[in-house]
């Protein structure tokens, strides 16, 4: 972060300053930190009320990174932050500490323009600083545009293209077979439309049936919205979960907002046999009103304007949400 | 491990150094797309069922899987003819190979035009030039079974991406034994001072070849540079040879654009300026017939490269020694 305030001081730019400012005065998130490793392992799972809080804490971030920024793919994070929440805060077994641990479980963004929601997680989590998040896309910072495993602690491959992230998974699941590892760990990837229809994507879910993978899951954000249009205008994908199923996959469709179902779907996708799909109907942009489920915010970094509603909107939510969270731990 | 005196493939080298590699290191896995017995890595497959992975017609998928497997330890040999290995999956090899510095060898079989009778659609001639061009990507030709055989032994060593092109048909030893080591990639099979010929590939013995009816044709002492590895191109031995002969042939199974005869003169331009002609493909795409009959065609041939000679030793004193054009002002 320093690096990016000292550099928009340096070349005083208005929008810049203003998007600055807008976002400082809310730092930091009002939270402790995030569930520990040992409760994601099942010591003190976080409940469902928790992980939908983190999902807003993970929204709000993004707003403010790309309203730093000023580039990059909001709603597309946005559209992703439940899934997220629920992997990172409950579903992962992941430890910050070591990320080179052989055993961890996987998380792949196959569809890599989300890079913003799995860095707010990482940050939180603390793979890095939590001041990074502000140098995202910046010379010199180490939140490139996509996910980038060399720079980024946390990040397992390096994704960006389209179609190719499911095959990765796929050959990260098979040396972990190879290691003895497939009961062990698992390897999670979130596709995106256009990841689906990349025709790579299909070659990838043909050969993890062939190869008969149980620890692989590909959750799809289906939010049926893409950079052209809907996916309905562009290029319909039609019944996903069919398609899944039709290959060998299990297959489940659910709403991807609803955390109760996110985290049963995921949890359940690691004790089958074959691999899992989970096709999570989505609204791009979900939690920020002015975005939600609306064509038209693709690649767009919000205004100062637009930053600003949307935070107004996610810090009540999450005011809300603290508030709720209080209330029941003061009943126990 | 055995050299061969006799002309054998290049490719049969690179599947039975995989498997003599398979026996000694646990963290070896090959991939295929359905060419397994093209390319040779069936026989890696039969000894290490565990270990191969044959994609089926899907390289896209293959080369991202072996992003993943060199990502999650294991050192994958990734294999289908050049064509498909370079040209099908070409931004899955970018981003998750050569961008991610994974450990990862593209064993590229069917290089060139000498693969023959399947004709345009499989004779790659432009793979050198895309993954020269690709950052962090080490592209390595061997000359002959011998070398092959080193090359891909020695790929183990190694931790950046490479790319290995391998040829379909027998080609002659130019090699006695099986050599102790790739070295810098640059090997001086024969010494002279009137040009250098720099070959790479199946056009390594044609080389040699010409150097002999130079010799006896032309009274011309040709010295012969073997280039196996032509990124990094190891510049030093290269300036040498030209500082001493002052011209240059390159020969290649490639086009003559991005290939080994840009990498020659992209060193020469800056260090050494020198006439350098080039053989290998100009601006057009193969046809079918056996693989000789392709190599001839295209002129890729030991009097095609001595041919060439001859031009550029016409125009070495004319550039050692410039005429005086315009007035004389002294
Ligand atoms: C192979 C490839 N083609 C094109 C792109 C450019 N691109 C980036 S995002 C995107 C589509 C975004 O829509 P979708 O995949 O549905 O993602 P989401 O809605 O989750 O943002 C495209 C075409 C790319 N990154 N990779
Ligand atoms: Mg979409």
């Amino acid at each position: 972060m320093v690096a990016a305030v000292e550099a928009a001081k340096a070349h005083p730019d208005p929008d810049a300053l203003a998007n600055l400012a807008l976002v400082r005065h809310l730092h930091p998130v009002p939270d402790p930190r995030p569930p520990t490793k040992e409760a994601a392992l099942g010591e003190r799972a976080p409940s469902i009320a928790e992980l939908e809080r983190w999902a807003t804490i993970l929204r709000i971030e993004c707003v403010r990174m790309l309203a730093v920024a000023k580039s990059g793919h909001l709603d597309s994070s946005l559209s992703a932050a439940d899934i997220v929440s629920a992997l990172y805060n409950r579903v992962l077994r992941h430890d910050p500490e070591r990320p080179d641990w052989p055993e961890r479980d996987r998380f792949v963004l196959c569809k890599g323009h989300a890079a913003p929601i799995q860095y707010a997680a990482l940050a939180h989590h603390g793979y890095f600083p939590l001041e990074d998040l502000m140098g995202l896309r910046k010379i010199g910072e180490h939140l490139q545009g996509h996910p980038d495993m060399t720079r980024t602690p946390g990040v397992e491959v390096s994704t960006g293209s389209l179609g190719q992230g499911l095959s990765m998974c796929l050959g990260i699941a098979l040396a972990l077979r190879l290691d003895g590892l497939e009961d062990t760990a698992h390897v999670f990837g979130l596709l995106s439309d256009g990841d689906c229809q990349e025709g790579q994507t299909w070659e990838a879910v043909t050969a993890a049936a062939h190869y008969k993978v149980s620890n692989l899951t590909a959750i799809v954000d289906y939010n049926h919205l893409q950079t052209d249009g809907t996916t309905e205008e562009v290029m319909d994908l039609g019944d996903l979960r069919a398609k899944f199923e039709s290959f060998g996959w299990d297959a489940v469709e659910i709403d991807g907002h609803d955390m109760e179902a996110i985290v049963e779907a995921l949890e359940r996708s690691r004790t089958l046999d074959r691999p899992a799909a989970i096709v999570a109907q989505t609204r791009k942009g979900r939690g920020v009103s002015a975005m939600e489920g609306r064509f038209g915010f693709h690649g767009k970094p919000p205004t100062p304007e637009q930053a600003e509603a949307a935070l107004e909107e996610l810090m009540a939510k999450l005011e809300e949400q603290t508030a709720a969270l209080a209330a029941t731990e003061g009943d126990s | 491990m055995g050299a061969k005196s006799e002309p054998t493939a290049t490719r049969v080298a690179y599947g039975e150094a995989l498997v003599e590699l398979g026996e000694k290191h646990e963290d070896i896995v090959v991939l295929d797309a359905d060419l397994s017995v093209s390319t040779q890595t069936a026989k890696f497959g039969k000894a290490f069922p565990d270990r191969f992975f044959n994609c089926g017609a899907a390289e896209a998928n293959m080369m991202s899987m072996a992003c993943g497997l060199a990502a999650t330890g294991k050192r994958p040999y990734a294999s289908t003819f050049a064509i498909f290995a370079t040209g099908r999956a070409y931004d899955q090899v970018r981003l998750g190979i050569a961008h991610n510095e994974l450990p990862v060898r593209i064993g590229a079989s069917h290089g060139g035009v000498s693969l023959g009778e399947d004709g345009a659609s499989h004779q790659m001639i432009e793979d050198i030039a895309l993954m020269r061009a690709m950052p962090k990507m080490t592209v390595v030709v061997p000359a002959d079974y011998n070398q092959a055989y080193r090359a891909t032994l020695e790929s183990y060593e190694r931790d950046e991406p490479m790319y290995l092109r391998f040829g379909r048909p027998a080609t002659p030893a130019v090699y006695d034994e099986i050599p102790e080591t790739l070295g810098e990639g640059v090997d001086v099979l024969r010494e002279g001072k009137d040009i250098t010929l720099i070959a790479t590939g199946h056009m390594v013995w044609r080389a040699l070849e010409a150097a002999e009816s130079l010799k006896r044709e032309d009274g011309v002492d040709a010295e012969v540079l073997n280039v196996s590895i032509i990124k990094p191109l190891h510049s030093e031995s290269i300036l040498e040879s030209i500082a001493k002969t002052g011209v240059v042939v390159t020969a290649e199974e490639h086009r003559v654009v991005g290939g080994l005869a840009d990498a020659v003169r992209q060193v020469a331009a800056e260090q050494h300026p020198v006439p350098i002609f080039a053989v290998g493909m100009g601006d057009e795409f193969g046809v079918s017939g056996t693989g000789e009959a392709c190599m001839e065609h295209f002129g890729l041939t030991a009097r095609g490269i001595a041919d060439r000679a001859r031009e550029a030793l016409l125009l070495k004193p004319i550039v050692s020694h410039p005429p005086l054009l315009g007035r004389d002002w002294t």
